[in-house]
């Protein structure tokens, strides 16, 4: 790498690897409790065990659990996320679309908007008990609302003369609909994506803190109640890694459907 | 049978009067220029006869049917490209057939010449932000050439660009129009574009829209930029000008 594409990554570390080595020395000092933040390393070295330990019943219940335990929050997330991307899009765009369909649907997701997906706990447990389902339900309700809202204002956004160009041409409502409307908003739609996968990923957390017994969310918890510290930190980490791999994965995927966007001034 | 005729049109958006009492019969192959500042309502006039907005009272007909939508039989060249930025510029060009569900064999030929023929061949793989506002504005040709129209409506298509682009353009839809010899209303602010284009130049005068005057442009085709400069250019020009002013 050339010096000068170096230079703002070196910009960029310099103030986590400070606030790292700081924390780090603190705890060498015993500034900081052990039990209470546990230093870098030991977090690192608690990671390796759960990572890469042997598995099975031994003392330590997380040992070579890490992967699995990702798994299975990615795989809510996905099942959340993809519901949510299969009811807001095509609903999104017709809403933007179509005013009777604004008029009769919109007021009842604004109206459900301002409750907080941490509100809807209790309801999801008691419809869906300590399952799977749940979790996703709350999943897929949190990453619908940008997803949709984002979808709605691309549809509505599209320039008059691109509906008048299609019509000229001959395209019928639904042609204009998929043909001129659809792509019309996609880069409005690929926004809300991204924010919607963010949104999925907080409410995983919650979800399985509360309302089932596996995944990152549900160590967190576990883990700060037999007073592994070490544990809920490297945990942590994993979930900051895992929203920032899935937003990199989002972003990789919307420059390839958005390539046509690169030339526009 | 008559290209185009107009009888008593009559546009209001509320209480504004944008067209009053317009008359207008077109021939078949005829080039005509609606002339007029703007706000005279010449784009509104356009809008009538695409079929994106209804007249309030009054008569249209093209080719003896009364449009009451846009349609593929009477294309428009708008002022702004108005191209689909998200398809490269053969899609564009080819939309129109596409939607109709052609096979690709039934168009390709003519999109090939077409493309040609306005001067991007080589460009098709491009999309349109990466293209100059003239080769914007002779996508936006192309595509209209593909649908075989009965009649072009051109709205201003060329207002936005440089005067030499502009000017290259001019003589490129004078080029198209001579091989063609389809119908074509054509929307400008600009005296010289009417004349150099145009058989027969319409003056328009605003608030309320109305056609003040009709002149019958009698230059040889096919024009030249020369023209340009000629003594019966200027007079024509002069006798245009004083409809405008007045």
């Amino acid at each position: 790498m050339k010096p000068a594409r170096l230079r703002p990554l070196a910009q960029a570390l310099l103030l986590p690897v400070l606030l790292v080595a700081l924390w780090e020395y603190s705890g060498q000092q015993e500034w900081i409790p052990e039990g209470l933040l546990p230093r870098p390393s030991s977090v690192l070295a608690t990671w390796r065990v759960w990572a890469f330990g042997a598995g099975g019943f031994g003392l330590n219940p997380y040992s070579g659990t890490w992967g699995p335990t990702i798994l299975f929050s990615a795989h809510r997330v996905a099942l959340g996320f993809l519901t949510a991307v299969a009811i807001g899009v095509p609903l999104g765009v017709f809403i933007g679309w179509s005013r009777l369909t604004a008029r009769m649907v919109d007021p009842l997701i604004q109206g459900l908007r301002p409750i907080p997906i941490t509100a809807w706990l209790p309801f999801s447990i008691a419809v869906f008990g300590i399952r799977d389902a749940g979790a996703v339900f709350l999943i897929a309700l949190g990453a619908f609302y940008p997803i949709v809202v984002n979808a709605t204002h691309g549809a509505r956004d599209v320039r008059l003369n691109l509906v008048r160009a299609a019509s000229m041409m001959g395209a019928t409502r639904s042609q204009l609909l998929l043909r001129v409307v659809f792509p019309n908003a996609l880069p409005a739609i690929m926004t809300g994506l991204r924010l919607g996968l963010g949104v999925a990923w907080t409410a995983v957390i919650v979800a399985e803190i509360v309302a089932v017994k596996s995944g990152l969310g549900y160590v967190l918890w576990d883990a700060y109640y037999v007073g592994r510290m070490d544990v809920v930190l490297a945990d942590m980490v994993s979930i900051g890694l895992a929203g920032f791999l899935s937003d990199q994965l989002m972003l990789a995927l919307s420059a390839l459907v958005l390539r046509w966007k690169q030339y526009q001034k | 049978m008559t290209a185009l005729i107009c009888n008593a049109i009559r546009k209001t958006y509320g209480a504004v009067t944008a067209l009053e009492n317009i008359d207008l019969s077109v021939a078949p192959g005829e080039f005509i220029a609606l002339l007029g500042p703007s706000g005279c309502g010449k784009s509104t006039l356009l809008n009538l006869i695409a079929g994106f907005e209804a007249p309030t009272s009054g008569a249209l007909t093209v080719f003896g049917e009364t449009p009451h939508r846009p349609g593929p039989d009477r294309a428009v060249v708008f002022q702004e490209p108005a191209l689909f930025p998200w398809l490269r510029i053969w899609d564009n060009v080819t939309f129109s057939p596409r939607l109709a569900g052609k096979p690709r064999a039934a168009y390709e030929a003519d999109a090939r010449r077409f493309i040609d023929l306005v001067g991007l061949t080589g460009f098709e793989r491009h999309y349109p932000d990466q293209l100059s506002g003239g080769m914007k504005q002779r996508v936006g040709l192309a595509r209209c050439l593909l649908m075989q129209p009965r009649l072009f409506l051109m709205d201003e298509p060329f207002g936005a660009l440089d005067a030499q682009t502009r000017l290259a353009m001019q003589e490129l839809l004078l080029h198209v129009w001579d091989t063609m010899k389809r119908t074509v209303i054509f929307i400008t602010h600009d005296i010289d574009e009417a004349i150099f284009l145009a058989d027969t130049v319409y003056v328009m005068s605003a608030r309320p829209g109305r056609i003040r005057s009709r002149f019958t442009i009698d230059l040889p085709r096919p024009r030249q930029i020369d023209m340009l400069a000629d003594a019966g250019f200027n007079a024509l020009k002069r006798d245009i000008m004083h409809q405008l002013r007045d």
